[in-house]
């Protein structure tokens, strides 16, 4: 048999997670209490599934890599997070989550885990509500919404552009009551950096302790990964400096296998690369395509006098400009999916349309919004009747002002540029990553006992996500499924005492994180640890980025390989072991990206089709659309570590019984 | 543009600390402050030397890990932003820049910029939080809450645990602080039933950290990358005394 078993219940699809709940075995209070879970990452997977495990009784430790749980990067999101709630009485519904989700995803993610996903969307709401999570909302003194891309419905709740700020704020509140009760003890500032099997079961994690530098040996029956993404292999990204792949990709060295590593999602609107200086890119929330339009000049002329700084975007007349979007996809317009738009910039800058000095830019451009949408409106409801061109623009901003006041702010900040006076330039970067440890319906990876949960698994988005699903997926994850599923495991260790750390088991593991921490210092070469980093993200970026080609990925492992290896001779890491030591985990946290940014090649060069965020050039209609190959293709693929460098593919077919799948189409 | 830097060096929380000088060249006005930092550190590494520890992540605004006390001011010479929103072109050429941590006996420093603010985690644990465990939670539209109130409440949640209100205070208070996340709840019916406890609880552990008294110079605030306002501290004040009138 495969090695992988999905454990989709069985049963019509609106039933299986109701049914299967409630045969899942319970686990009673006094047990709970000597039932010992480990939780990695304390972002809204983490903190939601630390907090309600702790509630339920269980004893709980989290760790996170940042001074307070607080900071994880879930608090960077912007732009909101979905629920099929339907107040806004369009026609939403939890099918149509589902079905957006799964033909957003392009019919590569489970019909069972989205469903799911989608039937507990609205207890998220609910829940976040009663901690006092101040969401947007009407004059009435109800919930706002707005729309997100790949939906034509109005499901996104919000915080104007701070919404993963006051739902990781949320979630870490109900993390600290624990912590305040005594069933959540902490770890902050502590980077996990191995996992420790016994038996074939995972049975805890090595530590360090980021101030003294210091190895430590935590037991659990069972040990969770909530510990986000890896887009920080491109080295630029929307991600936070921290960010990385360690944790998971320890587990993959311990047999966990790693799924779908090439889907990474390119975010169309993110502010464009200035300088060789740039150490992190930063996104413009998908929300501001409910009211930004994306435009580039039709005449090649126009392009030049405005690299050349003598023209303006607003100069150039209304029949001038081109809104490619709105032209190729009538249907959903600015608010098509990021992979699609993201494909769309690409295409027109390649084509010579791009507005910046680098060539490689577009506009998003609120003026026709602010002023005749707005404007109108306020005018209106002020009873002016014929309103001044100024007063229209006054009107209007105060409106954009209050939606996305911190975005405007923030895009000034970077650029220098007043957003509300001329059009807002932007560019595709690296966002979010779809791939991640492979999970059956419980969240458990391959390793028993070992769970992944948030952006660290591979489950829900298929190959691209949908916006405002991330933190809808990472609160279900942790308040909804987890708290259920794993109780499946957990019932039958009732009987298994905590194991003494001085076992060999944890003693050998904790030796091997030793012997690579002496190995880092040994070393003594003459580069830093950035500068492998940026040379691994610019080959990611252009041969495993937007579009991939045969050849460049075969080009790229090569020359991946040659970094590794450059890498381990020539890399400096001052400073000691025992002590403070940031370059020391930036180098923990490379050495890993190098072999991963490898394994995502491999994946993209596998996959011979175009799917979501995986785009090979080799593989598309004539109209430039991605062209799946869902007879061979229609799989996840898992791969398994036989040693660095060196993978083998297990697949698990993907079975559509309630979705037809077709070509998606946003015309 | 070229700029010398007087930067707190201190290897540990022990050590004593003293100021390092060094020069940050060929400098791009579009650097942020830490991408400017980036470029001192790898200067330093290639020359085997250590590079200058400091705290950051997000790089945009919002994590609060950055704190910087940049020429006599938390988060430097703007308004309303953060160290990393900090941009060069806030500089002129041949600056000097003085870069010191957070000084404040409750965040001691653990090693040159970065320094220990676990004591403001812990003000949160003693009852930041509305006790409701996950699951059955009523519908969310079954609560109406009028937009004021809720946008008020926001505007206090807004605040990003950095601490800079603490270093820009002489007496080291973290009134704006914990004032903001009293009245993000008190504006909600959600945080009500438990105001009483709330306040107290949080006002004890703040002053059980170390933290100064308040009075009223209105620094923390000025000094807030989130702008939050003072009258979360009048707020907290409020609710403190008729918390103490309840409990007596
Ligand atoms: C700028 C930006 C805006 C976004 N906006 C939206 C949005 O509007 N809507 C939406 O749905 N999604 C959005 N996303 C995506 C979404 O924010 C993330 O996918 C989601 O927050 C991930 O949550 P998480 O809990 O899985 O992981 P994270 O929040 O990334 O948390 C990871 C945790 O793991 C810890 N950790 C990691 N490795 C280790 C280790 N080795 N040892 C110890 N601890 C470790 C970290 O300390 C941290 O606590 C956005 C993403 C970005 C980058
Ligand atoms: S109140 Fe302002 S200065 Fe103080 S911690 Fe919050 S955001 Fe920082
Ligand atoms: S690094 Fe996150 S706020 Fe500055």
């Amino acid at each position: 048999m495969s090695k992988l078993d999905s454990k989709i219940p069985e049963g019509p699809i609106d039933q299986k997670w109701t049914k299967y709940k409630s045969t899942i075995p319970l686990v009673n209070p006094a047990n709970k209490r000597h039932l010992e879970v480990i939780v990695v990452g304390s972002g809204l997977a983490g903190s939601s599934a630390a907090a309600t495990l702790a509630e339920m009784g269980y004893s709980v430790k989290v760790f996170c890599f940042q001074d307070s749980a607080r900071r994880a990067h879930s608090i960077a999101a912007q732009g909101g997070i979905n629920a099929a709630k339907n107040y806004q009485n369009d026609g939403d519904s939890v099918y149509r989550l589902f079905y957006d989700t799964i033909k957003g995803g392009d019919y590569r993610a489970r019909e069972g885990n989205v469903h799911r996903l989608a039937e507990v969307s609205g207890s998220i709401i609910d829940q976040c509500v009663a901690q006092g999570v101040p969401f947007a909302r009407e004059y009435g003194g109800l919930l706002s919404n707005r729309s997100f891309g790949g939906t034509q419905v109005q499901r996104t709740f919000y915080a104007a552009g701070q919404t993963g700020q006051q739902l990781l704020l949320g979630a870490y509140s109900g993390l600290n009551r624990q912590i305040g009760l005594g069933n959540v003890k902490m770890y902050a500032r502590h980077e996990m950096l191995d996992i420790v099997n016994i038996d074939g079961k995972c049975r805890g994690i090595i530590a360090r302790d980021l101030v003294t530098g210091k190895l430590e040996r935590h037991f659990g029956h069972a040990v969770l990964l909530c510990t986000g993404g890896y887009g920080n292999v491109f080295y630029l990204s929307t991600n936070a400096m921290g960010s990385n792949v360690t944790a998971a990709w320890k587990a993959h060295k311990r047999g966990a296998m790693f799924a779908n590593p090439c889907y990474t999602q390119i975010h169309p609107t993110c502010i464009p690369v200035s300088g060789d200086h740039q150490s992190k890119l930063t996104l413009m929330s998908e929300s501001l395509r409910n009211d930004g339009r994306i435009w580039v000049p039709k005449k090649k002329e126009d392009v030049e006098a405005i690299r050349a700084g003598k023209k303006k975007g607003s100069d150039i007349p209304e029949e001038d400009r081109d809104y490619y979007l709105e032209r190729r996809y009538p249907a959903f317009g600015n608010l098509v999916p990021r992979d699609v738009a993201s494909r769309a910039s690409k295409e027109r800058c390649d084509a010579g349309y791009g507005v910046n000095k680098t060539g490689e830019a577009v506009y998003l451009d609120f003026a026709s919004n602010m002023k005749y949408k707005y404007g109108k409106q306020v005018a209106t409801l002020k009873g002016i009747a014929n309103p001044t061109e100024a007063q229209l623009t006054e009107f209007g901003k105060e409106v954009v002002k209050e939606k996305y006041g911190n975005l405007f702010d923030m895009y000034k900040q970077i650029t220098g540029e007043d957003p509300y006076e001329i059009p807002m330039m932007i560019y595709p970067a690296v966002h979010y990553t779809m791939g991640g440890l492979w999970v059956d319906y419980n969240l458990m990876t391959n390793i028993e006992g070992l769970y992944a949960l948030g952006e660290a698994n591979f489950s829900d988005h298929g190959a691209n996500r949908l916006g405002a699903s991330a933190l809808m997926q990472g609160l279900a994850d942790g308040y909804f499924v987890i708290p259920y599923t794993i109780g499946a495991y957990l019932s039958k260790e009732i009987g298994t005492k905590a194991i003494p750390t001085d076992k060999e088991e944890f003693a050998k593991t904790e030796q091997e994180v030793q012997d690579r921490i002496n190995k880092f210092f040994a070393i003594k070469g003459t580069k830093s640890v950035d500068y492998f980093h940026k040379r691994l993200g610019k080959i990611m970026w252009e041969k495993c980025g937007m579009a991939r080609n045969k050849e460049g990925l075969e080009w790229a492992i090569a020359e991946i390989q040659k970094i590794r290896e450059e890498f381990w001779k020539d890399v400096r890491v001052p400073g000691e072991a025992n002590e403070f030591n940031p370059e020391l985990e930036k180098a923990n946290r490379v050495a890993d990206f190098i072999e991963l940014g490898e394994l995502m090649c491999k994946d993209a060069l596998n996959r011979n089709e175009s799917c979501g965020g995986h785009f090979r050039e080799e593989f598309q209609t004539e109209e430039g659309e991605a062209m799946r190959d869902d007879e061979n293709y229609k799989y996840v693929a898992a791969w398994e570590m036989k040693e660095v460098g060196n993978w083998e593919l297990h697949k698990e077919d993907l079975i559509y019984e309630n979705i037809k799948i077709a070509q998606r189409s946003y015309k | 543009m070229n700029l010398t830097l007087k930067v707190w060096r201190q290897k540990n929380t022990n050590d004593k600390g003293k100021f390092e000088t060094y020069k940050a060249e060929n400098i791009s006005p579009d650097m942020s402050f830490l991408e400017m930092f980036d470029v001192v550190n790898e200067r330093l590494i290639v020359e085997g030397k250590e590079p200058i520890a400091f705290d950051h992540d997000c790089r945009e605004g919002i994590c609060g890990s950055c704190s910087m006390y940049i020429n006599g001011r938390p988060h430097g010479p703007n308004n309303g932003v953060t160290t990393c929103q900090l941009h060069m072109r806030s500089f002129k050429d041949g600056d000097i820049i003085v870069v010191e941590p957070w000084r404040s006996a409750a965040f001691p420093v653990i090693k040159d910029l970065a320094v220990d603010r676990s004591s403001f985690d812990r003000i949160q644990a003693a009852g930041g939080f509305v006790s409701v465990n996950t699951g059955n939670a009523q519908d969310a539209n079954n609560l109406p809450i009028p937009k004021n109130d809720a946008d008020e409440s926001f505007a206090a949640a807004a605040c990003i645990g950095c601490g800079a209100c603490v270093a820009a205070c002489k007496n080291s208070s973290a009134m704006l602080f914990v004032g903001a996340k009293v009245t993000q709840f008190a504006l909600l019916p959600q945080g009500k039933p438990e105001a009483t406890q709330r306040v107290l609880a949080m006002v004890n552990q703040m002053d059980a950290e170390g933290f100064g008294s308040c009075t009223n110079t209105g620094a923390c605030s000025a000094e807030c990358p989130k702008e939050i306002s003072l009258s979360v501290i009048a707020r907290m004040n409020r609710e403190y005394l008729s918390a103490q009138l309840f409990a007596e």
